[in-house]
């Protein structure tokens, strides 16, 4: 097989898996399951610094962003101007132009406002940015964030932390017959199988946090959802058989003894 | 000088945006300044004078998904 590599605007990458780095017990723990996790791309939230602890460790201390392709997001973002605001920032404090938008819709569902979402993007590709944005799994936003100009689009599994897997898998079928850019399964995956499948429905990868972050065993987890994310993209490469109503025997039907 | 700092009014004597890193004691951290809703790029530190009521953020990355 030729090297599959997954290229999303000016970058490739050999890992499909996209990981963050919220939620975790303490950046030692972060800095070894991002590592076992095989990601060579990890999102960070953009946040205030608190001035009165000057002198504490901060997450880039454990996340050498020479190694890894940062990507900021725009976590707890609510509308266009804050989150145009925020990746802004992002740029200016380490070049980065790779950037992952998400502009929500309200605290409990953690839903994107596809409409925020849609302005947010047609400024940051103005101005330069490589967006990924985050999105519904709706097959005609993903088709119109594709238009605006965004590097990748990124339909959620189900909400963000709910662990609850695909629930719409056939919209991501459809996401991703209709789309030239890059499809990431953002949101909602929960464990290794999740994951492989997203990549079997043919997603180019998946962005994936809270599954590691809450695992007992987080860095177990991390390598599980690395060799998930590698299993569900063989498959879908190999193409899968087709499904059968009534069985279809795997062995011979003629040579029998009592024939 | 009064100044809004990350939301919270400080009373600061430095007059530019490399000052204020320093006296803050975050020089060598990856961050990124907004001054009045404008990104301040770095090289604009130095000439960057700070005045009375600005609204001055200081950000830089954290854990997020």
């Amino acid at each position: 097989m030729s090297k599959d590599t997954f290229k999303v605007g000016t970058y490739e990458f050999t890992s499909r898996l996209i990981v963050g780095s919220g939620k975790y017990k303490d950046f030692e723990t972060t800095k070894l399951a991002t590592e076992a996790s095989g990601a060579e791309m990890i999102t960070v939230a953009v946040r205030r610094v608190n001035i009165t602890e000057a002198g504490k460790e901060n997450l880039l201390d454990y996340i050498d962003p020479k190694k890894y392709t940062i990507l900021p997001n725009t976590a707890g973002c609510f509308n266009a101007e804050d989150a145009v605001r925020t990746l802004r920032l992002a740029r200016e404090a380490g070049g980065w132009d790779l950037v992952k938008l998400e502009v929500l819709g309200d605290t409990q569902t953690l839903y994107p406002n596809v409409v925020e979402t849609i302005k947010a993007a047609e400024v940051l590709v103005k101005e330069g940015f490589q967006v990924m944005v985050y999105t519904n799994d709706d097959p005609i936003v993903a088709t119109k964030l594709e238009e605006v100009g965004c590097v990748a689009v990124m339909p959620l599994g189900n909400p963000i932390g709910s662990g609850r897997g695909l629930a719409n898998p056939f919209n991501i079928r459809v996401i991703k017959e209709r789309a030239s850019v890059p499809i990431v399964v953002d949101a909602g995956i929960g464990t290794a199988s999740d994951a492989a499948k997203a990549l079997e429905l043919g997603a180019d990868a998946a962005l994936i946090n809270t599954a590691i972050a809450e695992a007992k065993d987080e860095c177990l987890m991390a390598e599980a959802m690395r060799d998930a994310v590698r299993a569900g993209r063989k498959a879908f490469l190999a193409g899968r058989m087709p499904k059968r109503a009534f069985a279809s025997a795997s062995s011979p039907t003629e040579g029998y003894i009592w024939d | 000088m009064k100044i809004l700092l990350n939301g919270e009014a400080q009373d600061i004597s430095a007059i530019n945006i490399t000052d204020l890193i320093v006296d803050l004691g975050l020089e060598t951290r990856m961050l990124a300044v907004e001054r009045n809703l404008e990104v301040v790029p770095k090289s604009e530190y130095a000439t960057t004078i700070l005045e009375e009521n600005d609204r001055i953020e200081i950000v830089h990355m954290i854990g997020g998904g």
